[in-house]
């Protein structure tokens, strides 16, 4: 399993923006550099890449919890 | 020399002490919101007190020397990489033309501070090389750093940004752990209370000084926004010209530190970069010694707001002071 953590404090989003399809839900197939989500903080949306490749787990965090630097965001089983 | 950044990080800029007495006409004083942080980088590499440093938040640059520099990282813990290798913090680190200085997570607090024999040489403006975002002066052309940035060092005695401050090294190369800040989850914040608190009830009161607050993530150079119990206010019919909420006032000056509760829910203090008036009652003031240990404060920290005497305030300042000078001295560095 790889974990995925925030490096940044703030507030964990999914989606690009309101109104928008999530960067990618749970059972996709992701690859090193996806975006997984955006964290903002000081008014920044920071994108959450992955650094594995493989399906996505599960979601750590819900939409619009905030985050602390370290937080597991995202748990990926490695291919 | 220069520094040439490779990536800018989250919020990198210019600062020094700050650029103080222009606050009537809306200027805030800005510089480094650790100060004894940013100084005691100074300290490590023979700079004075006031020579630039650059701010860190969160997320640090990847910049790259194109010269040898005498450099240091102070302030919020995070792993220190020269060429991907990890090298301590508090400590004066020799880099050669060419070496890639880079950052991994943040471990605590908000901000760490690189320092460099010279200083960062931007240009002064209006005495001072502290970048004002909002207001897009000082520091590197008014602005946060960016990617292919190439930032001017000083070079020590050489005519830059170090001259008359001294230019040699100091004998010790690490702060002593005595000297260096604590990154805590929580903090007690010492503050005066006033000049509006009398608008607030008895209750109002005792839930801001009594209450647990937590920053959120609303946190920036300009102010911390925290959440917490809330206040109560007095009842009142509302003068001419302040607004109609409670917590609203005729408007008039802010003290840099002073503590805003719009509309009684969630406290504000203002930091380095705040706006210098407004209609919002300031009920407290943080004082000058702690001014460093709220920007310390990363979101989801528990803040305790305690009440000082201006007497008790102005010891604080000094013993400050004093704790500055004996850490410059544990270093050998010269002030």
């Amino acid at each position: 399993m790889g974990t995925i953590v925030s490096p940044l404090p703030g507030i964990f989003y999914r989606k690009p923006g309101p109104g928008k399809p999530p960067f990618v839900n749970e059972g996709d197939t992701i690859e090193v550099g996806q975006t997984l989500g955006v964290v903002e903080i000081m008014k920044q949306f920071t994108e959450i890449q992955s650094d594995v490749a493989g399906i996505l787990e599960s979601f750590e965090v819900a939409e619009g919890d905030m985050v602390n630097p370290g937080d597991t965001i995202v748990v990926v089983r490695e291919s | 020399m220069s520094f040439e950044i490779k990536n800018p990080g989250l919020a990198t800029t210019v600062q020094d002490q700050g650029r103080t007495g222009h606050y009537n006409v809306g200027i805030p004083q800005s510089g480094s919101m650790d100060q004894y942080s940013a100084e005691l980088g100074n300290a490590l590499v023979g700079n004075g007190p006031g020579d630039a440093v650059l701010e860190c938040t969160y997320l640090g640059p990847v910049l790259v020397t194109d010269a040898d520099a005498a450099v240091a990282v102070t302030g919020a813990p995070v792993e220190v990489k020269v060429n991907g290798e990890t090298r301590p913090q508090w400590t004066r680190l020799q880099l050669k033309a060419g070496d890639e200085l880079s950052f991994g997570t943040i471990q605590g607090g908000t901000r760490y501070y690189i320092a460099v024999q010279g200083g960062i040489d931007v240009p002064e403006v209006l005495g001072s090389r502290s970048t004002y975002l909002l207001g897009a002066i000082g520091g590197f052309q008014g602005r946060k750093l960016a990617a292919g940035d190439v930032v001017p060092v000083g070079g020590a005695g050489a005519g830059g940004a170090a001259v008359g401050q001294g230019s040699g090294l100091p004998e010790v190369d690490t702060v002593p752990e005595e000297f260096r800040p604590v990154f805590a989850k929580e903090q007690s914040v010492r503050i005066v209370l006033g000049l509006y608190d009398h608008r607030l009830t008895d209750a109002g009161r005792e839930s801001l000084l009594t209450g647990e607050w937590k920053v959120t993530p609303v946190a920036d150079r300009m102010g911390l926004r925290y959440s917490g119990p809330g206040v109560e206010w007095k009842e009142r019919e509302q003068p001419f010209g302040a607004g109609s909420d409670p917590s609203n006032i005729v408007d008039a000056g802010y003290a840099v530190g002073s503590i805003q509760i719009p509309g009684g829910t969630q406290p504000i203090i203002l930091h380095r970069d705040a706006v210098s008036g407004g209609g919002y009652a300031m009920v407290g003031t943080v004082i000058s010694a702690d001014m460093d240990l709220v920007a310390r404060a990363a979101p989801g920290t528990t803040t305790h707001f305690v009440a000082v005497s201006q007497d008790e305030a102005l010891v604080a300042r000094k013993e400050l002071a004093e704790l500055k000078t004996k850490a410059w001295e544990a270093l050998g560095a010269r002030r």
